[in-house]
């Protein structure tokens, strides 16, 4: 049950704070900003439990399943491991933090825009969970529609065609996965004579070569288009741009960790064969992500833009470690899943507490800022240098054992991501160059960061040290998960010519 | 053991108690940055006094502080080692850590960022003690990337001047040119032998891969990589002369006694994978040699003495690059150490002159300070000497020599390598006695009327710099001259010698050859600089460009210009061609597209009766013929 209280919470939260908040604008943030807490509080009991709390020695942790439309083989069946886990405990943090980023820089609408935050969280958790394809779908597209809505009516000066490029990107890949759903519902009907939407049930599906990398790409580009890879990355730029702060936030820290929860949670297990046929494919898109990501993120004078592109690079990363499969690289993925969303969601709060105190984001009207607000550039100077991978520090953790893991699988590809530790710290410090060094424009000083600030990028930072330093809690968490995924992997006749290592 | 994580621990303190407090008092400030590496200095001594008095029987002893990731094989902890290698680069870190944020306290009194500069001062101090006491590459990593953070950002201290920030930036992302190969070696280490443990490594290194096999070679050429990256040396070197943006006491210990020389520790830590590629030893060798002759020339024609030193460091790492080419690790080690000492004092004495020169730094307007500054002068005199190498004056010169016996006789050496690092022992002594002249000796040029060359927290460093500068030398001499082997047989059972030395008369005779050379650099020097004063004096004003040969010494050899038009151009070429993403073209082809079947459409709906009337006509007529003729 408390699998569905982590979905209900933020959505009931929301839908009560907008009945209530016709007239206060508290009203409603201050229901939203409970309802984020209480989240969080269940979500770190759940981890707290965990890996106690296993279900028959298995990675899963807690289980859910209702009856819902029996005739199709729908069912309400909530599920949750150590990589869903960590993924909501993120979530539910970053919605706190969305919540109090809003408070006072979104004036208008109040209770809508918390509805609409509140449901878009609630969404997310329940990609992370649902583990009944069909219902997965269902949130999928539930998360999509109140984002449109928050870039659309809060967000800056190109809101419109930034939030309609976003939806009918993620819309032309969720047809694609639609498709790919029903494809594979069909075909493990006609075999097996039961036709289901169960995830446990349709693991194992014979498919035919052909057939499964066919559906396979129907997830896959689905998944691709969110996390986002290269070459169908360009809604990202846009849309992080010209969504308000913690619609940034959401999006970076949040929506593209559901492409890539997508492609460990179902690619792969789904269609083993496929995916590993298509792993160099899909480790080149990786690497061509992560260097032409920092190097656009260099190019940006916009910083939002800036950032946005970073998030390329970094997601990159993941795709590679995805997709070179052993346990260093999964872990690495999974780590900087975690360390993106904590220090890329900071950097969106910067950038949108610079452009609320000087309404430009333009970097070519900014430097000098340390004279006036030194913990400011402290506090950005710290996040650019996990951005960059200092070592010590989350992104650090993840990069080096992607690295690492795929360096046994594909050492060409390794080579060139680490090209990308490079032209990181050149991005990274080419942004705290413009902004914060050199001489202040005359009536260009920047106030320094509030107490409400301070608070909530501590907590991130900490996070971020605290990761970097102590991974192995999260390592742990993650691990069953990633050991069962393996299991299925191993069960695979090699193909001829790729090297697997088993690490 | 038991308080060796405290060494690093206490700076790391220090950092933490500058950052998070707000608004410290000036004197509490310093306590603290000060304090915090006197301290780790008193636990390095206490550490240095029971590792003599009771070795630890394998002779190293390691001190597991966590377990930072586990996972399957791959273990990795922060964990310090301390063997006799270590403890040699522990104590000179604090020492001279200390002795220059003592200086500190009194150089940068007055500045406006006086706690910020003590907190990033003592983070580096931390990061440099975690990186030579790492047990594995991962922590050492973590030190060595945190050096290369403090690097930045103290080069970038006073961030008002973009060119200031600019060398910040320049100085982090050359050297990270090198960490990313070297992390490419870590990642070949790990793969091929399973651990990142460094001695683990490196005995599996030993029993499994043959010497001279192309994987032995690959390793050592990617941590090489590295270790040029940091220690300025070539190709990677043209961010150390930049780097002197930074205030005095920066250049001081992290771009001449310390940090450039972690690529000394790493190479030679990891001495035994280098002596399993022969072609890489062989390359170690040369860079050094090529860096050490093309830096030399380069500081002879610099006019802004910090540039000076930046080059003459430079030079002097690439002595050590070229005894580690030579299998003389213990020499290499060894001019590290006196190096620390003289090259420290010499960047704190030149801040002195500095101070004194109302911050300028321009050589030619110097002359004649050696009874205004008289400290400054006469303890910038005793590091000039240990740096050229003179023989009555022991530090600079007995590593020297000791350097350059092997370089003769080691099999990996030879007769060419050693005429060559002699050329750099006549640079060497050229550009010191042209330093020295210049600031110190000859008529007044554009001295200030009062000068201040700084109170007692400037001169009490000093001089106890000078002492270790003066004497350190006597710990390893020649056996013509005593004989003394401390700092060999200290170092000996971690740094082993690359054979048998040749005969005493041969040594004897080299070594006179290399001091006639020595001197006759001082005396060109000399001329060199009183020459230049004299032309200055007569010109004043214009100042002629110079011959292009000039030019081209004066700019480091035109590396900048290089990397400038073959990478850091094209680079920003390209971003400006493709600020906005080429690969948005499909997305906003898609969208020209619509928009462009909309308008045709739209072209139809006219709102004219007649119109549609006649298009239903026609579209009747089409269906009507589809269907009786297909």
């Amino acid at each position: 049950m408390i699998l569905l209280a982590l979905v209900a919470v933020p959505v009931a939260g929301g839908l009560l704070g907008w009945a209530l908040g016709r007239r206060s604008t508290l009203v409603p943030r201050w229901i939203s900003l409970v309802a984020m807490v209480l989240d969080l509080g269940l979500s770190i009991v759940l981890w707290a439990e965990h890996p106690a709390a296993s279900i028959g020695g298995g990675p899963w942790i807690a289980k859910l399943t209702l009856p819902w439309i029996p005739q199709w083989g729908i069912q309400f069946e909530l599920a949750a491991d150590g990589l869903s886990l960590l993924m909501i405990v993120l979530t539910a943090l970053l919605g706190v933090a969305s919540v109090i980023v809003s408070w006072s820089t979104v004036r208008e609408r109040v209770a809508f825009y918390n509805l609409n935050l509140c449901l878009v969280i609630g969404g997310i958790v329940g990609v992370f969970v649902a583990l009944d394809l069909f219902l997965f779908y269902l949130f999928w597209e539930l998360m999509l529609i109140p984002m449109y809505f928050i870039i659309a009516i809060w967000g800056h000066e190109k809101r419109q065609a930034a939030s309609i490029k976003f939806l009918l990107f993620t819309q032309a890949g969720g047809l694609l996965m639609l498709l790919a759903i029903l494809a594979l519902f069909f075909i493990h009907g006609a075999t097996s004579g039961e036709y289901t939407f169960d995830y446990f049930k349709l693991l194992g599906t014979p498919l035919a070569p052909g057939v499964a990398t066919a559906v396979m790409l129907g997830f896959f580009v689905a998944f691709a288009i969110k996390l986002p890879a290269v070459p169908v990355h360009t809604w990202l730029p846009d849309a992080h741009t010209q969504a308000p702060t913690a619609g940034s936030v959401i999006l970076a820290g949040l929506l593209l960790k559901t492409g890539a929860y997508g492609l460990i949670r179902f690619v792969v297990p789904l269609f083993p064969n496929a995916a590993l046929q298509f792993a160099p494919i899909a480790m080149i898109l990786g690497v061509a992500g992560v260097i032409y990501g920092a190097a656009l993120a260099f190019a940006q004078d916009d910083l939002k833009r800036l950032v946005a592109y970073t998030s390329i690079s970094h997601l990159g990363f993941v795709l590679i470690g995805v997709f070179a499969w052993n346990t260093l690289a999964l872990q690495g993925a999974i780590v900087t899943m975690v360390a993106h969303g904590l220090s890329t969601g900071a950097l969106f709060i910067l950038a949108g507490s610079i452009q609320d105190r000087l309404h430009t984001r333009d970097m070519r009207a900014m430097g000098g800022f340390w004279e006036s607000a030194p913990r400011f550039g402290g506090i950005m100077l710290f996040f650019a240098l996990a951005s960059l991978g200092l070592p010590g520090l989350a992104d650090f953790v993840g990069e080096f054992l992607v690295l690492l893991g795929t360096y046994a699988v594909a050492p060409v590809i390794a080579i060139i991501a680490a090209v990308g530790v490079v032209l990181s710290a050149v991005y990274a410090l080419w942004m705290i160059y413009r902004t914060f060094q050199g001489r202040q424009a005359p009536g260009r000083a920047l106030p320094d960061l509030k107490a409400r600030e301070m608070a909530v990028l501590a907590v991130l930072a900490a996070l971020l040290l605290w990761i970097g330093l102590f991974p192995q809690r999260v390592l742990d968490t993650a691990a069953p998960s990633i050991n069962q995924l393996q299991a299925g992997r191993t069960a695979l006749v090699v193909p001829h010519g790729v090297h697997r290592d088993e690490l | 053991m038991e308080l060796l994580w405290l060494v690093p621990a206490l700076p790391l303190l220090g950092f933490a108690l500058l950052t998070l407090a707000r608004r410290l008092v000036r004197g509490v400030a310093a306590l603290i940055g000060v304090g915090s590496i006197g301290l780790s200095m008193l636990v390095t001594l206490w550490i240095a006094y029971s590792f003599l008095v009771s070795p630890p029987q394998s002779g190293a002893a390691s001190d597991t502080v966590w377990s930072w990731i586990a996972l399957g094989d791959f273990r990795v902890s922060v964990a310090f080692y301390l063997d006799s290698f270590s403890l040699v680069m522990i104590l000179v870190i604090t020492i001279v850590g200390f002795f220059i944020h003592l200086y500190s306290a009194g150089y940068m009194e007055g500045d406006d960022g006086f706690a910020r500069f003590f907190a990033y001062m003592n983070l580096f101090t931390a990061s440099m003690l975690i990186l030579v006491l790492a047990d594995n590459l991962l922590l050492l990593l973590v030190g060595w990337e945190g050096v290369g953070l403090c690097s930045y950002l103290l080069i970038g201290f006073w961030y008002r001047d973009p060119a200031n920030a600019r060398a910040a930036v320049k100085a982090f992302v050359v050297t990270r040119t090198g960490d990313a190969a070297m992390l490419v070696g870590f990642l070949l280490l790990f793969t091929s032998l399973g651990t990142l443990n460094i001695q683990d490594l490196l005995s599996k290194a030993v029993s499994q891969w043959p010497s001279g096999s192309g994987i032995a070679i690959a390793a050592a050429a990617l941590i090489l990589a590295g270790a040029l990256g940091k220690s300025a040396q070539l190709p990677l070197q043209t961010w150390l002369p930049d780097a002197m943006a930074g205030p005095t006491p920066v250049s001081a210990l992290i771009h001449a006694a310390t940090m450039v020389t972690a690529g000394v520790y790493l190479v030679a830590r990891t001495h035994a994978i280098f002596a399993l590629a022969p072609p890489v030893q062989l390359a170690v060798g040369i860079i050094g040699v090529a860096t050490l002759l093309i830096a030399g020339f380069s500081a002879i024609t610099q006019r802004d003495i910090k540039r000076v030193l930046a080059y003459s460091t430079m030079s002097q790492i690439g002595y050590m690059f070229l005894a580690l080419g030579v299998g003389a690790w213990g020499a290499a080690l060894f001019h590290f150490v006196t190096h620390a000492f003289f090259k420290s004092l010499l960047f704190l004495a030149a801040g002195s002159v500095i101070l004194a020169m109302h911050h300028e730094q321009d050589l030619l307007k110097m002359g004649g300070l050696w009874k205004r500054a008289p400290v400054a002068f006469w303890t910038f005199l005793v590091g000039a000497l240990a740096m050229a190498a003179v023989p009555p004056l022991i530090s600079g010169f007995s590593s020297k020599d000791w350097i350059l016996s092997w370089v003769w006789s080691s099999p990996a050496g030879g007769p060419v390598l050693y005429v060559l690092a002699l050329l750099g022992v006549l640079l060497t002594a050229t550009y010191t006695a042209r330093l020295v002249t210049l600031a110190f000796f000859g008529r007044e040029r554009d001295v200030p009327e009062h000068v201040h060359p700084g109170g007692a927290l400037i001169a009490v460093p000093l001089i106890v710099l000078a002492v270790p500068a003066l004497f350190l030398g006597l710990i390893q001499t020649p056996r013509s001259l005593g004989g003394v082997n401390l700092f060999a047989s200290f170092v000996q059972g971690v740094l082993p010698e690359p054979g048998a030395e040749g005969p005493p008369s041969t040594e004897l005779l080299l070594m006179a050859v290399s001091t006639l050379v020595a001197l006759a650099g001082l005396v060109l020097g000399w001329a060199l600089g009183v020459s230049q004063a004299r032309a200055h004096l007569a010109r004043r004003e214009a100042e002629p460009a110079g011959s292009p040969l000039h030019r081209f010494l004066l700019s480091g050899w035109g590396f900048d210009w290089l990397y400038d038009r073959a990478i850091v151009g094209p680079y920003r070429w390209l971003a400006r061609i493709n600020q906005s993403d080429v690969a948005d073209w499909i997305a906003r082809g898609f969208a020209a597209l619509s928009r462009l079947l909309n308008r045709l459409l739209s072209l139809a709906q006219t709102g004219r009766l007649r119109w549609y009337a006649t298009a239903l006509g026609i579209g009747a007529v089409a269906i009507v013929a589809m269907v009786v003729f297909l």
